[in-house]
């Protein structure tokens, strides 16, 4: 078993009439896909939210790998730990403009191989106009802008919610791969089907609270 | 005087195309009736209480103060206009009062400093109407835009924060994107002048009998300076107010969405 991604303690996210999330303590592990799977409301996206500090918890501490998020540089933080998330959000531009909205000094080559670690092809893709793509083109384009951060690890906030199956399958077909490649995947999915097919590890939550332990099944 | 000589009944027969107005707004549902009667009433008022009061501070025995006071006033009056229009802003009142303070204080400086006008009772007042004025109308512009397009786009955003961009610059697209809404008004009254419309201190020049060139000479300058002025506080108020959209940490804080202001 690898050490500890992120660790929650006590974690309570204050809501509008109830709370997003409350007293959530869990290790996640530092390896492979964690699916964070519930029903809508359930407190998954800020959980995912509260690992970049996008959202900020009310109440408790989240660590990451071993430091606590608060204590960190935010923006240094949420270039290691990159997000896509669920509709595709393209910037004005060609894909490679997209790209360099990350990493400004990217060069040709760095684009291409951003793109080829997406599934795409430099040669049809760098130069496209981003409003021209379909949603899982989009969604990869997303992935390949993550990744121009050179993230550690990455978030996915119900990535295929708006593809059809194809493009599903291309995007849990990276997912796997980054996982191989050495950056765990947190995905946030409320497809039962999809946690069978891609998740290495199970978080169930519901109305902002943890339902049960953490379920361990590819590993 | 017969430059500018309107009776009661002619000051009445001027709503004339206002009713119009409303019966349009009436007929097409615009929601906009109440609030140009109320404008009405307001501009009458308002106005009729400042022609009351400017007749004390034209006045050459009135000491400069009171003119000075007045236009602090318009700047305070400025700002909370400004502040009332995008409430969900954070700290959006000491934006504009501070953007507005400045700016007005630099602009005045430059008109009287120049000798555009000679400080005088008659001069400052109207001087700092004109230029507080303009940067207020363009403010609440920015500001409108700017908490919609924060509401709106907030994907968009969050998008550039999660790529590790400071919140400023996450924000840059949509700030720019209110601002040449906001100025470009001003930029094309600026491009049309003596074309589309003869501005006020310039014909009220030439009909007090300065020459019709010393009286473009002023209005030029002024023109220029209530474009910088305008561009200035406005630039200033939506960059100050985009650093508060954001906790020190980087995050976009959630703005409510404010209700259609129809009506």
């Amino acid at each position: 078993m690898s050490g500890a991604l992120f660790s929650f303690e006590h974690v309570g996210v204050a809501g509008d009439e109830r709370p997003r999330l409350e007293d959530v303590t869990v290790v996640l592990p530092d390896s492979g896909i964690t699916a964070l799977a519930g029903p809508s409301g359930a407190g998954k996206s800020t959980l995912l939210r509260c690992c970049n500090r996008l959202e900020a918890p009310d109440a408790g501490t989240v660590s990451y790998r071993g430091r606590d998020v608060a204590t960190v540089d935010p923006l240094a933080h949420r270039r290691q730990v990159g997000m896509v998330f669920q509709e595709p959000v393209l910037f004005p531009g060609s894909v490679a403009d997209n790209l360099r909205v990350a990493d400004p000094q990217a060069s040709d080559e760095r684009i291409a191989e951003l793109l080829q670690r997406a599934a795409l092809d430099p040669a049809v893709f760098a130069g496209r106009d981003a409003d021209t793509l379909s949603g899982g083109e989009g969604q990869r384009v997303c992935l390949a802008r993550t990744l121009a951060t050179d993230p550690q690890v990455v978030l996915m906030d119900e990535p295929t919610s708006a593809l059809d199956q194809d493009a599903t399958a291309q995007l849990e077909a990276l997912m796997r791969q980054l996982a191989g490649d050495g950056i765990p995947v947190l995905l946030v999915t409320h497809d039962e089907a999809q946690l069978e097919r891609v998740a290495d590890h199970v978080l169930r939550l519901r109305d902002g609270h943890l339902q049960g332990a953490l379920e361990h099944r590819h590993e | 005087m017969n430059e500018g000589d309107v009776t009661w009944i002619g000051l009445v027969l001027s709503l004339s195309l206002v009713a119009v107005a409303v019966g349009v707004s009436y007929r097409e549902r615009l929601g906009l009736g109440r609030e140009m009667v109320v404008a009405v009433l307001r501009s009458a008022v308002q106005l009729l209480l400042v022609a009351l009061a400017l007749q004390i501070v034209v006045d050459p025995g009135t000491p400069l103060f009171w003119s000075w006071l007045w236009v602090i006033g318009i700047v305070l009056f400025a700002a909370f206009t400004v502040s009332r229009r995008a409430p969900q802003l954070p700290g959006v009142l000491q934006v504009a009062l501070t953007a507005n303070a400045l700016t007005a204080a630099v602009a005045l400086g430059l008109t009287f400093g120049l000798g555009i006008f000679p400080v005088s009772g008659r001069t400052v007042v109207p001087v700092a109407g004109m230029i507080v004025g303009n940067s207020m109308k363009s403010c609440i512009v920015v500001v409108t835009a700017l908490a919609g397009l924060v509401a709106d786009r907030r994907a968009d955003i969050e998008a550039r924060l999660a790529l590790g961009l400071p919140g400023v610059d996450a924000a840059r697209p949509l700030v720019r994107r209110a601002l040449r809404l906001a100025i470009s008004p001003q930029i094309e009254n600026t491009k049309a002048l003596g074309i589309v419309f003869l501005p006020g201190a310039m014909t009220g020049l030439i009909l007090a009998g300065v020459d019709p060139l010393d009286a473009v000479l002023v209005q030029l300058a002024l023109m220029w300076i209530i474009l910088g002025a305008v561009v200035v506080t406005t630039a200033t108020t939506a960059l100050s107010g985009t650093r508060r959209l954001f906790t020190a940490d980087q995050r976009l804080l959630r703005l409510r969405r404010a209700a259609d202001r129809a009506g």
